[in-house]
Parts: C-alpha cells; sequence; structure tokens
C-alpha cells in the first residue's frame, strides 16, 4: 500500500504531537535495489560533507548508485538538511573475523558517521526499506517527501512530541539500524542504564533521545545473541518478581533467566513501541501499561496504533480490536 | 425541538465541539453525531441535565470531561479517559473503552458494556452527596480503583468472563468500593486494598444500580442479581498514615 492512508491515519493524531518531527518508514520500498543497503542521510552540506562520507563508503565497500532523495518544498518545514540515499555493498573481506561481515560493516558506519557528527548522518541503513523523517507535522513530512509515491508491504510512522530533549531532523522516529525500525511513545526512564549497557557492546546512542536505544537493543538481544523476538520482549518488559515467584517452575527458571542475562536490558517508564524488520511487525508496552496501545486485524493485515480510530481511518471494516496486556507482544509475520 | 444531526465525518474535534456547545447553548436537546472517528474531548463541559449526545462511531479521548448533567451514548467503542473529572451526568458506552476510564470523576454515570483497560476509576472521588457510579459489563485490567478515594467502581463479568484477573486492584485506595462479582484471587489486590464478601443488604443498596445497568444494554438480568459480589474497600480508614513523615 503507498503512503497516503498512512499519513492520514497519523496526521488524526496530530494533537499527539508538535510539529517538531514525524516519520515514515516503508518496506519493499527499493526492489530494483533490494540485494544492497540503503543508506539515507541527512547532509549539512553537499559541497563540504558528501565528498568525505562517500570516501569512507569506498573504503569499506561500493556505491552502486546514488541520488537526492526527492523532496518538495512545504511552506510549514524548513529544509535544514539534504537528503541523499545510497545503495551501498559493503566489502565482507574487510571484516573477517566477523560472522555476519556485512552487518557488522554497516553497524560500524552508521556508529562512526553519526558519532563523528561530521555534517553527514546515516537514519536509515536496511535493505529494500527506507526511513523518511524532518522536523514538521507528519502531512508536512509526508508532502516533504511525496510520501504517497512510495508503495510498501509494511510500515511505521510517527508523530513526536519531544518532552526532554529538543526536536531536530536525526530525534524524529523512525529509528532505524539494518532492517530494523523502532517508533516510539513514552519515556525510557532507564535510558541512563540501558545506554551503559548497550554502549558496552559497542553501539554508540548519537540522537539526544531515548528510542534508539531500543533499536540497538534490538539488534543486541535478536540479531547478535539469537533471541526470539517474544524473549526480547520479556527482558524489555519482563514480569514481576512476585509472579515469577508464582509460575511452574520451568516457567519460573525461563524468567529469572532472562531477567537475571539482560536486566540492564530492562525499560523502566511508560512506553509502546512499535518495532519492524522485512518479515515481521511487533507491538508492545511497558510492564504495567503506562501508554495505549490497540490493535486490529483485516483479512491478512496487522494493525498497531495508539488509537482504533486511527487504525479505522486507513480501514473500518477491522475485526479482532483488542488492547493487548501490558508487556505483552503482539506480532504480525510476513508471508509472501 | 426535535433532534439535531451533525455529520462529523473528517471535522476536526475542535469544530465539531464548538457546534456541540452552540447547540446546547441554543436549547437543543437532543444532538447526534454521525460518522465520529477520533474526535477528542467531545461533551466537555456542557451542562443541562435534559441534554442528550449520540455518538456514533469510535470518538477519541477525555470524552465528557467536566462534563456536569447531560448524558452521551456512545454506539462503538471509545478511547481514554471517558468521565475524566466528569461532575454530573452519564455516559453509555455500547462498546469497550481504553485505559483510565471514569479518571478522577466526580459524580454521575459510566456505564461501559464491554471491558475497560487499565487503572479503571483511578483517582475517583466523592463529597457529602456527590457519589460517582462507573458499571463495567464485561472485564477491567490491572491497577483498577487505583488512588481510589470515594466513589462506586462495578465490573459484572456477564457471560462468565473473569472480572479482574490481575494484579494492583484497590492499589492505594483511601476510600470508596470496588464491587465485583465473585471473588478476586487475593495475589491481584493492591497494598493498602482488602477484600470482603457483600453481603446481602450491600447487595440489596447496589440492586438499583444494576438494574438500570442490565435495562440500558438488555442484558439477561438473573445472572447479574444473582450471583455473588466481593467488595474491595481500604483496609483502614487511614491506610497509608505510616507514609505520612510528618506524624
Amino acid at each position: 500500500m503507498d503512503g497516503s492512508k498512512i499519513r492520514e491515519a497519523l496526521a488524526s493524531m496530530n494533537e499527539r504531537g508538535s510539529g517538531e518531527g514525524s516519520g515514515y518508514v516503508a518496506y519493499g520500498i527499493y526492489p530494483d535495489y533490494k540485494e544492497y543497503y540503503a543508506l539515507h542521510v541527512f547532509f549539512d552540506n553537499i559541497r563540504e560533507h558528501k565528498v568525505p562520507l562517500e570516501n569512507l563508503l569506498e573504503k569499506w565497500g561500493m556505491i552502486i548508485h546514488d541520488e537526492q532523495i526527492k523532496t518538495y518544498e512545504q511552506p510549514g518545514l524548513r529544509k535544514v538538511h539534504t537528503p541523499w540515499r545510497y545503495f551501498f555493498r559493503p566489502n565482507p573481506s574487510m571484516m573477517p573475523k566477523s560472522t555476519s561481515p556485512e552487518e557488522d560493516i554497516i553497524t560500524s558506519l552508521v556508529m562512526k558517521v553519526n558519532s563523528e557528527r561530521n555534517g553527514a548522518l546515516i537514519f536509515s541503513s536496511g535493505k529494500n526499506l527506507g526511513v523518511f523523517k524532518a522536523a514538521g507535522w507528519p502531512e508536512d513530512v509526508a508532502n516533504f517527501y511525496r510520501i504517497q509515491d512510495y508503495k510498501g508491504y509494511l510500515w511505521l510512522a510517527h508523530n513526536r512530541y519531544p518532552t526532554n530533549t529538543a526536536g531536530w531532523w536525526g530525534g524524529a522516529h523512525p529509528f532505524n539500524l539494518l532492517n530494523w525500525s523502532v517508533v516510539h511513545n513514552g519515556e525510557i526512564t532507564s535510558y541512563g542504564t540501558n545506554r551503559r549497557y548497550i554502549e558496552s557492546f559497542g553501539y554508540k546512542c548519537t540522537m539526544h533521545t531515548d528510542t534508539e536505544v531500543v533499536a540497538y537493543l534490538i539488534d543486541l538481544l535478536i540479531r547478535k545473541h539469537g533471541l526470539s523476538e517474544e524473549m526480547a520482549v520479556r527482558a524489555f518488559a519482563p514480569p514481576f518478581w512476585d509472579e515469577i515467584d508464582r509460575m511452574q517452575q520451568k516457567e519460573q527458571e525461563l524468567n529469572r533467566a532472562i531477567r537475571l542475562a539482560y536486566g540492564p536490558a530492562l525499560m523502566n517508564g511508560p512506553f509502546a513501541i512499535c518495532v519492524a524488520n522485512e518479515n515481521l511487525l511487533c507491538g508492545f508496552t511497558d510492564r504495567i501499561k503506562l501508554r495505549p496501545l490497540v490493535t486490529a486485524e483485516s483479512g491478512d493485515r496487522l494493525f498497531i496504533s495508539s488509537e482504533e480510530a486511527a487504525i479505522r481511518r486507513i480501514d473500518d471494516d477491522v475485526t479482532n480490536i483488542r488492547m493487548p496486556g501490558a508487556g505483552e507482544p503482539v506480532i504480525g509475520r510476513v508471508y509472501s | 425541538m426535535g433532534e439535531v444531526r451533525i455529520n462529523a465525518k473528517d471535522m476536526p474535534y475542535q469544530v465539531l465541539n464548538q457546534r456541540v456547545r452552540a447547540l446546547v447553548a441554543s436549547g437543543e436537546k437532543d444532538i447526534i453525531l454521525d460518522n465520529v472517528l477520533g474526535q477528542r474531548f467531545i461533551g466537555d463541559g456542557i451542562r443541562g441535565d435534559d441534554v442528550t449526545i449520540t455518538v456514533n462511531g469510535v470518538p477519541g479521548g477525555d470524552l465528557a470531561m467536566f462534563m456536569s448533567g447531560p448524558t452521551v451514548i456512545v454506539n462503538g467503542n471509545a478511547d481514554h479517559a471517558p468521565g475524566n473529572t466528569m461532575d454530573n451526568g452519564k455516559v453509555v458506552i455500547h462498546g469497550s473503552a481504553g485505559d483510565a476510564v471514569a479518571h478522577s470523576m466526580r459524580g454521575g454515570r459510566v456505564y461501559v458494556r464491554d471491558n475497560i483497560g487499565y487503572r479503571g476509576g483511578i483517582n475517583m472521588k466523592e463529597y457529602q452527596t456527590k457519589r460517582p457510579i462507573l458499571v463495567v459489563g464485561g472485564s477491567a485490567r490491572a491497577f483498577l480503583g487505583e488512588y481510589m478515594a470515594g466513589g462506586l467502581v462495578i465490573v459484572l463479568g456477564v457471560d462468565g468472563v473473569t472480572p479482574v484477573s490481575e494484579r494492583g486492584v484497590g492499589s492505594g485506595i483511601h476510600g470508596g468500593e470496588i464491587i465485583i462479582r465473585g471473588r478476586v484471587d487475593p495475589t491481584c489486590l493492591g497494598g493498602g486494598a482488602e477484600q470482603k464478601k457483600l453481603t446481602e443488604d450491600e447487595k440489596k443498596a447496589i440492586r438499583p444500580i444494576l438494574e438500570d445497568f442490565v435495562r440500558t444494554f438488555t442484558i439477561d438480568p438473573d445472572p447479574v442479581f444473582s450471583a455473588e459480589y466481593s467488595k474491595i474497600v481500604p483496609a483502614s480508614k487511614r491506610p497509608f498514615a505510616s507514609k505520612y513523615t510528618w506524624e
């Protein structure tokens, strides 16, 4: 489906935002380049910052194609960055000790570029997907990128109301690393603990906001450590100890192990989060349900949103409308 | 005067609510809103005991907030906090509602035919003759009646649905009552809350409320009337006195 209905649904919840950050991610939009990593970059200015980035990319692989991401001036949006896309093929021989060299090259490039802050920011780095975001209202950001021109099989969209840090282009959601994308409503009060933990594995938090730790934690727990999505969510929003005490022994052991092994990945504070990769969409909330989350189905489609009304903007014939429990993951998988 | 209809399709909530207010101010008594989808704050702050607003669709959050007197009927699900700090009147939801239903409510009634989310009845209060009532036909999720200071919450679990099976029921309660069909698993009780069997006299006292509820939604009354109930109340007059360090 194209992005027009997504924009409409997101804009129907404008009360939840402040016009300081909105964004979209669509999966399946680059079929002609699907074997290459699509790097979306914000340049501060093309003349100074483009060549150094390209030199770095060419050191680690090959740029197959690059172009400016088409944008269309909006009166309500100040274009402070120039969005650019690269289709990039990393050279696996550059990381001989890694079991997943391509992904590790991309991850380290993203961390390096974004922490050095040299006028370039890689905000999207997956295959056959793209994040489109900026500091503005949902409609303005959508119109800026003409989001209706993109057809994806899986979408995330987000309207930001920054509370603890300033709104800026890089701080808009979705946050992306490789094929993972994350949108988040709320506030991760355990950010300090989570950040120290994730940075001990080499990730670098550079976006001045809490949500990016979620993207990196998911990459670590699921891609690197091989946990299932359900177990990763269990680590982020685990049951309380008194609930664990009342479980059957086997369940008890599992839940204790998760909490002990991944204590620093536990996320406190209010949150409702949606995570996607090329194969799945997963929504969950914090362990005491301090943020709303509604799920619904229509045929083989799964919708997850903060409000039922936003889902009905896209499809009014939805069934099985639910509000999942605290910490309960709702997972939709892509079947092709 | 007869009924007045507004087609709310794609109408911003500000425009819709201004129209509703203008109609109420001009003396209209029966206002029907069609194609409502996500509009917030419907019926907020309006007055008038003989005004009825019918919402056809799925309204946005904080429905009937600060409302004093009118009846709001929702033919659909409601979002978060319908009846927020409502002063008087009635909200009838033919569907389910989100989190924090009847949040800080201070008078009137909220009826939800199906289920409610987390923290239903949070911070409800009462004063002299003002006693808010929240009745839920289906089930409620965790932290029901959290920090309750007054009022009445009833969860019926019609059709054999377990009314409450999650933690924190009456967590921090220091006034009011939570009445639940059957018995709540003691591990679900929150700090400062105590469960007692509802006596026959107490059951008689709530009978008119239950009658009104089953009539409103045409629910089979017999299982509702014949069931046993428990009530969850503050464990003492001041369950949290020891929390105040200056005493």
